[in-house]
């Protein structure tokens, strides 16, 4: 019963692990493929949202209920408050100082 | 394994230094130098050098990026073009280059126990921290008490770079007119930030002060604290405005903190003077030996995060204000 219940936090934690990473890639690409500004900061919150927190509850997972646990659920919660709040501060400032998102592109594909 | 996160880390920090180089605006060289740092302190790590990579992430990451951004606040972001020298220049990189390869071929492999400089002092080190200081973190040890002149002098160091930087920027006093007119700083209508900066900054301050506290027993100390609490007031003095975190921290107290910082070393080894000992030597102030250096170490490593904070901060306020004044002359 233990023992399985260990295989099935290991094989949770995994997924976790695996689509957190695979979040930092489809960041990591969106940032250099994506069209103009504010879509590649679209791009590029999913590392901060998403990957953090898929890959952080993957570790606190396999850490167990121990002290790196609780101090990896602070490093989560800090960046999940941080890492959105900083996305919004640039593209905010970006719009503030007449930086225009780029609307035409998908039209100029499609035609 | 590390082999392979050491070589990646180590490519990426030649790619990033060859960046900052080639790029004329100064605002992406000085994100590029952060970045820099960032990695420097990840490749510390790797090399099992806690308490350097938790210092680096904090000055050279942290706050020097801010006081970068300040400065470039009063001087024009883009790279003056400039051809002339450049042969010299080439030259002497070239010379310095070959020469430090050349002298690589003598040194011992990395990690090697053998290496001379891990014969000379360190074994004495390693062998007697814990039965003389009673604490297992040797960095400690060695920086504030067996190496105590060193970090002495660091702290020195300190407190004259911040008198230098206050002296050339002319910091004003705060009292003038010129002073009052600025409410517009910070990101007053900038609500989110704002929200979120007002929950992290006591925990930021927190987890300094535990930095500050527990740099006996994990890695950190109090030029690593002081950094941290530095950079939790910039973030208040970004959020807030400058008024309010001068109101928080007013010039005095953060002059007073550098001068009350370095005065504190330096009265501990006086203290130890009058006492009957030798200058920092800790043993003499109480009965027990190994309490008296944990005393003496927790004192003077207060000392040292008093001193890193004022400066941290008087530097940035001086950067601040002068941004500030300058702004409003043009207005």
């Amino acid at each position: 019963m233990i023992e399985g219940l260990h295989l099935f936090v290991d094989i949770v934690s995994w997924i976790l692990l695996i689509i957190g990473s695979i979040c930092v890639l489809i960041g990591g690409i969106g940032v250099l493929r994506m069209p103009d500004f504010y879509s590649r900061l679209h791009a590029a919150s999913l590392t901060d949202t998403m990957a953090t927190l898929a890959l952080l509850s993957g570790m606190i997972l396999q850490a167990g209920f121990s002290l790196a646990a609780a101090k990896l659920f602070a490093i989560m919660l800090f960046l999940l408050l941080t890492g959105p709040t900083a996305t919004y501060a640039l593209a905010n400032s970006a719009l503030l100082s007449g930086y225009k998102p780029k609307t035409d592109v998908l039209e100029k594909k499609v035609s | 394994m590390t082999i392979i996160f050491a070589i990646f880390l180590l490519t990426m920090l030649v790619i990033t230094a060859v960046a900052i180089v080639q790029s004329s605006n100064l605002f992406v060289s000085v994100m590029l130098t952060s970045i820099f740092s960032l990695l420097m302190s990840i490749n510390f790590f790797v090399l099992d050098a806690a308490d350097v990579a938790l210092t680096e992430a904090a000055v050279g990451a942290g706050i020097t990026t801010v006081i970068f951004l300040s400065a470039l606040a009063l001087t024009a972001t883009q790279e003056k073009p400039n051809s002339s020298g450049r042969g010299i220049a080439l030259v002497v990189v070239g010379l310095t280059a070959s020469l430090i390869i050349y002298a690589t071929f003598d040194k011992p492999r990395l990690g090697d126990p053998n290496a001379p400089v891990h014969q000379h002092v360190a074994p004495y080190y390693l062998d007697n921290t814990m039965e003389q200081m009673g604490f297992p973190n040797v960095v400690t040890a060695v920086l504030s008490s067996y190496r105590g002149y060193d970090t002495l002098g660091e702290v020195f160091v300190v407190f004259a770079a911040c008198i230098g930087v206050l002296f050339i920027l002319d910091a004003r006093t705060g009292t003038g007119p010129m002073y009052v007119a600025r409410q517009m700083t910070g990101l007053r209508h900038h609500l989110i930030p704002q929200v979120v900066a007002r929950i992290l900054v006591p925990f930021i301050v927190l987890f300094g002060l535990y930095v500050q506290f527990h740099g006996e027993y994990g890695p950190g100390g109090g030029f690593q604290a002081g950094a941290i609490i530095a950079t939790a007031f910039i973030l208040y003095a970004l959020i807030e405005g400058e008024q309010a975190a001068l109101r928080a921290v007013p010039r005095s107290a953060q002059l007073g903190l550098v001068i009350c910082g370095a005065l504190l070393f330096g009265m501990v080894g006086v203290l130890c003077m009058i006492m009957g000992g030798e200058f920092l030597d800790y043993s003499v102030l109480m009965e027990n030996p190994v309490t008296a250096r944990q005393i003496g170490i927790i004192v003077i490593e207060a000392g040292v995060g008093m001193a890193v904070c004022g400066a941290m901060l008087s530097i940035f306020h001086a950067f601040a204000a002068r941004s500030a004044g300058d702004t409003h002359e043009t207005v």
